[in-house]
């Protein structure tokens, strides 16, 4: 889209244009480039001359296991993670839009939990299924030993995928609602008038018309749940037990920060860019095209 | 519509009332646990009720966490980050719609590109440019075999070693752009024929015409750079002077392996302390909110 | 028999009540119009026949039954949206087939029935589109076809015409009175076009504000408007109208400056003096050296004659005149009204005068005139 009517002062183009362009050149683009050239180089980012090394870094990182085990776990993360709260966000949409009496009241308190930062939620999720306090841990009353995210991993790994999408519902929710509500009401009603009930309706005319809004969401959800990711880790878990739940971006900073190795940590990033690059591509590319009504 | 659904009218409120109650209970639950005594709160199972100890244990926890420190110190960086996000925003969604120049297509994708990658997916470089953040332009100088001497500039344990990176994405740009495509251009030929400028045009049409926009990205920013984590972790060390609220919620936590027994009213009154300003921004600007969180996509 | 009737049928939003109590008989197979000025509430008694709306007080049947609890599936309307309301991710015969697809009728027997319907409408090689790729007729036709599968016992419209642009109005139109004449269905058809109305409708129900003003065949309603309202609502120009003092004696309403228009007393025989509303159509006004004086303001061209507006005092008149004139605005010039065509309403409540004789269209009365002399 063009203005038709545009000022043709340069100078002041160029001057508005400029901060923006300054700091996403040293913030984005020169950070971004030089992961590339870390990743293909080594020796300390600090002074001294880096030695290329072309793949080396990249065959170091794919051939440790527990790299691979990061990228399992944070895939099985983002995936269940998006799959229950893009579950449940769209059941609670859907029957919140059928309006009955009080639907305002869920409006505006289902996306309280996005306001939180993944710390907080982790922390308040590391109480509430703490085994030995707070609330989950009764079951273990009862059967005694059943519930230890501090030794099971698959626990661990539970609660994780509960904060997250604990955390995620409500924004899912505000999407598909707006997404339901921008339906024009007469085809919803011509649905009835054609015989088709409520639960049908939502099965043949509302969810077929929400999906360029699902795949939006879920692009955007495995994305979250790779940034958001490291906040819940880091206070919950830990990457433990036994890196039951060592996610990526927790990977990356532990082997760059702690374990001091920024061409190991550089190669990671650029994999883990790459995997989201690859992903809003296909959202843009495909589905996108594919499932758009005018 | 006339639907006679008794039954499937009890599900859809049962079904949100029960989701309801799902979603906010963690919030209770930390209120009740930050209200008991340390002996209580241990408990198994817990006291689904709050206790008397709410104030102690919230004054304990401000006093132990530092809190009027870094609550001050999040404050800084959200307010700074709203602020600068909203000024370079709008100025260069407004250069990028309102001025005619080959580059401005490029500069739209620069700038659009940025949307993919999120700060926390590059920490590792971005970290090093802040401990010398004029190393790039040393570096370009170099290049071209000019040997200028720049000043070293460690952004690291500084305002705006936390701020400037988080500015440095295209949210706030898009959604002025969006905004500034739907103003009609007879207004612009309307200020044109008034003898107004650009710089007028912007100060007295534009902006005041963005108001909403301009309320919404700020609730939006407020909140999400309240709730940055991973990048104050990195860059601050000097934890007296600059750290953040969020981060203090590394520190009530017993370390990565359940060990000695946790004290958890504090560190849960801690939390609520962390988590209260965010909230209450979206209870109280829930309309604007709400509104950011789909004009933005992030 | 009658297929549908209203009682007393209300509709509040609210504490705001949009329909006032609306009463109507309507028979099997007739073509009703529901004809009335935007916002005044005809989509709202529309969708409570549909049962898209709930009935606030009232009773509507339909075939013998009592409707008002029934959901929209079970009382056999098919309705026609304004914005025609498709499906826009199923294709077009989807979208014709998906009642029958609920009703768990066959693919090939669907197929089939849609193609049935779809040959009519000249819809046959569309049927793979989606309605994203129609155009705004097309598309009508397709919410047309829907409605038409089903073999409702009645079809709904609600402005279905509105979003077409002229030349395919006036087709649609016609295509709409050929359905009706090949299927007989019952149907209630919404729209503010009274053109529309009269060239569609056995019977017009004009509505305003939630009222029904008055319902009865197009010529009736033209005739012999039933209120100030219908009258200046219906036709084009509406109905000239002029408020004074009627002389029952003289038989003669007496205008506020004083001039008098004659009206015929054999049609009002008992009329109490008082205030009163005269009305004349532009079309029984000639320009003549009788008859009302006063003067020229500017004239419509309408092609093959003129509408001349005038002022007789300090009220507008309008004449539908034939002929070429040549008048300057502020140039004298008097209105001759036929005194047979003069309708009387009440002054205070705007309804036509009760004991009106020979409740019979105009030109019947012409006609007696002819055979008296
Ligand atoms: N859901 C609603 N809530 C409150 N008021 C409503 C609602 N729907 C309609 N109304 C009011 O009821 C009145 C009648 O509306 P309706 O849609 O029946 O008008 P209409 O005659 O069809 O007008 P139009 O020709 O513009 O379609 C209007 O004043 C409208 O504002
Ligand atoms: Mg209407």
């Amino acid at each position: 889209m063009e203005k038709r009517a545009t000022f043709s002062n340069l100078w002041l183009a160029a001057a508005f244009i400029a901060p923006q362009m300054l700091l996403i050149f040293t913030f984005f683009y020169w950070p971004t480039g030089e992961a590339l050239y870390w990743a293909v180089s080594l020796e300390a980012p600090f002074g001294g001359s880096n030695e290329w090394v072309g793949w080396l870094n990249f065959q170091t990182v794919f051939s440790d296991p527990k790299y691979w085990d990061s990228v399992r776990v944070s895939l099985l993360f983002a995936l269940s993670s998006t799959a229950l709260s893009l579950g449940i966000a769209v059941l609670l949409a859907l029957f919140v839009d059928r309006r009955l009496a009080g639907h305002q009241v869920y409006k505006f308190t289902f996306f309280l939990p996005y306001a939180l930062a993944a710390p907080a939620v982790g922390l308040a999720f590391r109480f509430i299924f703490s085994p030995d306090a707070g609330f989950v841990s009764a079951v273990n009353r009862i059967w005694p030993g059943l519930w230890n995210p501090a030794f099971n991993g698959n626990d661990a790994f539970i609660m994780i995928v509960l904060a997250q999408a604990w955390m995620m519902v409500g924004y899912n929710f505000i999407f598909f609602l707006a997404a339901l509500q921008s339906i024009p009401r007469t085809v919803s009603e011509a649905g009835a008038m054609d015989g088709a009930g409520v639960l049908r309706r939502m099965w043949d005319i509302q969810l077929p018309l929400i999906t360029p809004t699902l795949f939006f969401l879920i692009v955007i959800n495995i994305t979250d749940s790779f940034v958001n990711s490291f906040g819940i880790v880091d206070i919950t878990t830990g990457g433990g037990p036994a890196r039951a739940t060592e996610v990526m971006v927790y990977k990356i900073y532990f082997d760059g920060f702690r374990g001091k190795d920024y061409s190991l940590a550089a190669a990671q990033s650029i994999v883990l860019m790459l995997l989201i690059i690859a992903l809003t591509f296909i959202q843009f590319r495909f589905i996108e095209r594919r499932v758009h009504y005018s | 519509m006339v639907e006679r659904n008794p039954i499937l009218d009890t599900f859809t409120h049962a079904l949100l009332i029960i989701s309801l109650i799902a979603l906010l209970i963690p919030f209770w639950i930390v209120f009740v646990a930050a209200s008991h005594d340390f002996h209580t709160v241990n408990q198994v199972p817990m006291p689904l009720w709050p206790g008397s100890h709410f104030f102690e244990n919230i004054s304990t926890a401000w006093v132990q966490g530092n809190f009027s420190r870094v609550m001050l110190n999040s404050m800084i960086v959200a307010v700074g980050v709203t602020g600068g996000k909203i000024l370079i925003a709008s100025l260069s969604a407004f250069s990028i719609v309102y001025f005619n120049y080959r580059l401005r297509t490029l500069m739209f994708w620069l700038i659009f590109i940025t949307l993919m990658l999120p700060l926390e997916v590059r920490i590792v470089p971005t970290y090093a440019v802040a401990a010398d953040v004029l190393r790039p332009y040393r570096e370009i100088l170099n290049l071209f075999g000019l040997s200028i001497g720049l000043p070293e500039w460690n952004m690291l344990n500084s305002y705006s070693g936390l701020i400037l990176p988080l500015i440095a994405t295209a949210t706030g740009t898009f959604l002025y752009r969006q905004f500034f495509l739907t103003v009609p251009d007879e207004l612009t030929e309307a200020a044109k024929m008034d003898g107004s400028g650009p710089i007028r045009f912007f100060l007295e049409v534009l902006l005041p015409l963005s108001k909403t926009n301009m309320a919404a990205l700020a609730t939006i920013m407020f909140v999400w750079s309240w709730n940055q984590y991973l990048w104050p972790l990195l860059i601050i060390t000097d934890q007296a002077h600059y750290a953040t609220a969020t981060m203090q919620l590394q520190k009530v936590v017993p370390g990565p392996v359940f060990g000695d027994p946790p004290i958890w009213n504090i560190a849960m009154a801690s939390n609520l302390i962390v988590l209260t300003p965010p909230v209450l921004v979206t209870i109280l600007l829930q309309r604007w909110f709400v509104r950011g969180l789909i004009s933005t996509d992030k | 028999m009658a297929e549908i009737v209203l009682r007393d049928v209300r509709k509040s939003y609210g504490k705001n009540e949009v329909v006032h109590g609306v009463n109507l008989d309507i028979a099997t197979g007739e073509f009703i119009v529901i004809l009335g000025p935007s916002g005044c509430g005809k989509s709202t008694l529309l969708r409570m026949v549909a049962g898209l709306e709930t009935i606030t007080a009232g009773e509507i049947e339909i075939g013998g039954k009592v409707v008002n609890q029934m959901e929209p599936r079970e009382r056999g309307c098919a309705m026609v949206f304004q914005n025609y309301a498709l499906y826009p991710h199923m294709t077009v015969a989807e979208n014709i087939g998906y009642s029958l697809k609920i009703a768990g009728v066959s693919k090939a027997k669907r197929r089939a029935r849609v193609e049935e319907v779809a040959g009519p409408l000249g819809l046959s090689e569309f049927l793979d589109r989606k309605p994203g790729q129609l155009s705004g007729g097309q598309r009508q036709r397709v919410a047309m076809g829907r409605a038409m599968i089903r073999e409702p016992r009645v079809f709904l419209y609600d402005e279905p015409l509105s979003n077409l642009d002229a030349r395919l109005r006036v087709a649609m139109r016609v295509e709409i009175r050929k359905l009706h004449q090949r299927l007989g269905t019952t149907t209630l058809f919404v729209t503010h076009d009274q053109v529309e109305a009269m060239t569609l409708a056995d019977r017009i129900v004009v509505m305003n504000k939630g009222v029904v003003e008055q319902v009865g065949a197009p010529s009736e309603i033209y005739n012999r408007p039933q209120s100030t309202y219908v009258a200046g609502f219906i036709g084009s120009p509406g109905l000239n109208m002029v408020s004074g003092t009627v002389d029952p004696a003289a038989g003669v309403v007496r205008l506020t400056d004083g001039q008098e228009l004659a009206y015929d007393r054999e049609r009002w025989p008992v009329v109490t003096p008082g205030p009163i509303t005269a009305g004349f159509r532009a079309e029984n006004v000639e320009l003549s050296n009788v008859g009302l004086k006063g003067s020229f303001d500017f004239a419509e061209e309408l092609g093959s004659a003129r509408l001349v507006h005038g002022t007789v005092g300090d009220q507008m008149v309008v004449a539908h005149v034939d002929g070429q004139l040549h008048f300057e605005p502020g140039d004298p010039i008097q209105f001759k009204i036929d005194p047979s065509e003069v309708h009387l309403f009440d002054a205070a409540s705007g309804r036509r005068l009760a004991g009106e004789r020979s409740p019979m269209p105009a030109r019947n009365e012409a006609a007696r005139g002819l055979v008296k002399a």
